[in-house]
């Protein structure tokens, strides 16, 4: 797996003063995979996620993406770093301003010169494949749904065609169903882009139903991962915590006693 | 960073104080000059830097209209009653072009748009700060500081000018207005007068003070939209700095503008 390996964390920390969020992640994403991280609120996985992009500068550590180090690159070859990749945010993050083709459009338009009209048909047909009808294409953000504001939200994400999509927190906020919808449109999304995704999640369903590993983050550093299949009988006890959601643990939450 | 005893030790408070001060110094410094430099580089984005030039030059042209109206008309009436002291009424017409073009023209006209614009760039920017809009540019393949402040800053230094330039009709024939239908002055002296002592470089001054206006407004805006944090507080907050701080420094630049343009006169 190595061989081919997309993207390589390797002792990835991270600091905001003295606050250190990441301590050493070592994480391997091979080509076609998805990978999941679990873990609470506040473990560090948005942080990861950001340092993979290139929004935040590790302190220290490495990011390898297709053998290349990703984490001193400036100007133009951190945009065509970035250009590589997709990614649907846990809010949605539609542009409020724009109707929803030309967010689904909006890399196609602004990054890489596509004439509007094509564009607009290119959208359109990506809103057809996460099962939105060409009617809302000219409708506002604001106007839509929770669900289908995240399915709009995919649909920009996948409609250039990245070869690395990441997935915050895909579910958060919607009901069971439209969270199965959205798990399996991902689903389906990745396997026809053939991107590699990497997803952070907290939601266990979600996470058996898209990946194909799974990987534990807690304090800053991957306690456990492997594959899907194995998360009942891992013998890890932070991961059999988690994933049966009880309080009593070797996670401790920092709640104060009333 | 917090100070752990700032009442025990006052000097470790005025410390931290100022070196807080001079990080936001240079934040602010890193943060222009990042801007600018993406004003001069391509790509443009000409519907963006379009639709700012309506926002902030056609939409604020009421209020600042307005604005210059009652300014002029209330220094005509305030002059006269000076004036009329010392029999010295003629120089009315004089005062009212001289105060409007150099002075009140782009100020007025500065912090009326500061209110209005500098506001609504920083909540604009502020909340696609906080809903993860500003990431989602990084990752559609768009650099955010070039898409969205870039536009804002060309449209606001260029416009501006424009703007006071109507700002100064408007404000010269509110003083008209007055003198000529209140106070009776003859209307044909009132314009000869108006120009008799006007000289090219007042209004250009006014001018050019106008464009750094427009370039302040819409780079504090841009700058604390773009740093606010901690959702709908924190923009409301950015909000409030990007105004006061616009028009703070519109006075102070004011203040050394004149003197750069008319010193040793």
């Amino acid at each position: 797996m190595s061989a081919e390996a997309k993207i390589e964390l390797t002792g990835l920390a991270k600091s905001f003063g003295d606050k250190h969020v990441l301590r050493g992640v070592d994480l391997t994403v091979g080509k076609g995979e998805s990978v999941v991280i679990i873990g609470g609120s506040g473990t560090g996985k948005s942080v990861t996620l950001k340092c993979i992009l290139g929004l935040l500068r590790p302190t220290s550590g490495g990011v390898k993406i297709d053998g290349v180090d990703a984490t001193r690159l400036r100007g133009d070859a951190l945009d065509a770093h970035q250009a590589k990749f997709g990614m649907l945010f846990q809010g949605s993050a539609l542009f409020d301003s724009l109707p929803v083709w030309q967010n689904v459009a909006f890399k196609l338009i602004q990054a890489q010169g596509v004439p509007r009209k094509e564009a607009r048909e290119r959208a359109i047909e990506t809103l057809g494949s996460v099962g939105l009808a060409p009617d809302i294409a000219d409708l506002f953000p604001a106007e839509l749904s929770g669900g289908m504001q995240k399915r709009v939200a995919l649909a920009r994400a996948i409609a250039s065609r990245p070869e690395i999509i990441f997935f915050d927190e895909p579910t958060t906020g919607l009901d069971p169903i439209m969270s199965d919808v959205i798990n399996e449109l991902i689903v389906k999304c990745v396997r026809e882009v053939g991107a590699t995704a990497l997803s952070i999640t907290h939601d266990m369903a979600s996470a058996r139903k898209i990946s194909d590993r799974i990987a534990m983050l807690y304090e800053g550093k991957i306690v456990w991962q492997g594959k899907t299949g194995d998360i009942d009988h891992s013998g890890n006890p932070y991961v059999d915590q988690f994933i049966h959601g009880r309080a009593e643990g070797p996670i401790k939450m920092q709640v104060r006693r009333l | 960073m917090s100070s752990p005893t700032p009442f025990v030790n006052p000097l470790a408070l005025i410390g931290q104080t100022f070196i807080d001060f001079l990080s936001t110094v240079g934040r602010f410094a890193r943060f222009a000059g990042d801007a600018v430099q993406h004003c001069f580089a391509p790509p443009f984005y000409l519907r963006q830097t379009l639709r700012q030039f309506i926002d902030i030059g056609y939409y604020s042209l009421p209020v600042v209209g307005l604005t210059a109206l009652f300014t002029g008309m209330v220094l005509a009436l305030q002059s006269h009653t000076g004036f009329a002291r010392f029999d010295a009424e003629s120089a009315i017409p004089t005062v009212v072009v001289l105060s409007i073009t150099r002075e009140l023209g782009p100020v007025m006209a500065g912090l009326m748009v500061a209110g209005r614009i500098g506001a609504a760039i920083a909540a604009e920017v502020g909340t696609m700060r906080v809903t993860e809009q500003i990431d989602a540019l990084t990752t559609l393949s768009t650099n955010p500081k070039k898409y969205l402040i870039a536009p804002r800053v060309i449209a606001g230094t260029l416009v501006l000018p424009l703007l006071v330039l109507v700002a100064d009709i408007i404000g010269v024939f509110g003083g008209f207005m007055v003198c000529v239908y209140d106070l009776k002055f003859n209307a044909a002296n009132y314009i000869s007068q108006s120009w008799q002592y006007l000289e090219h470089r007042d209004v250009t001054s006014g001018l050019w003070k106008a464009a750094m206006f427009g370039f302040i407004i819409t780079m504090m805006g841009c700058y604390h939209g773009f740093n606010s944090q901690g959702g709908a507080q924190g923009v409301g907050k950015a909000t409030t700095n990007a105004v006061v701080s616009a028009s703070i420094l519109i006075l102070i630049t004011n203040y050394l503008m004149t003197g750069l343009f008319f010193a040793g006169k």
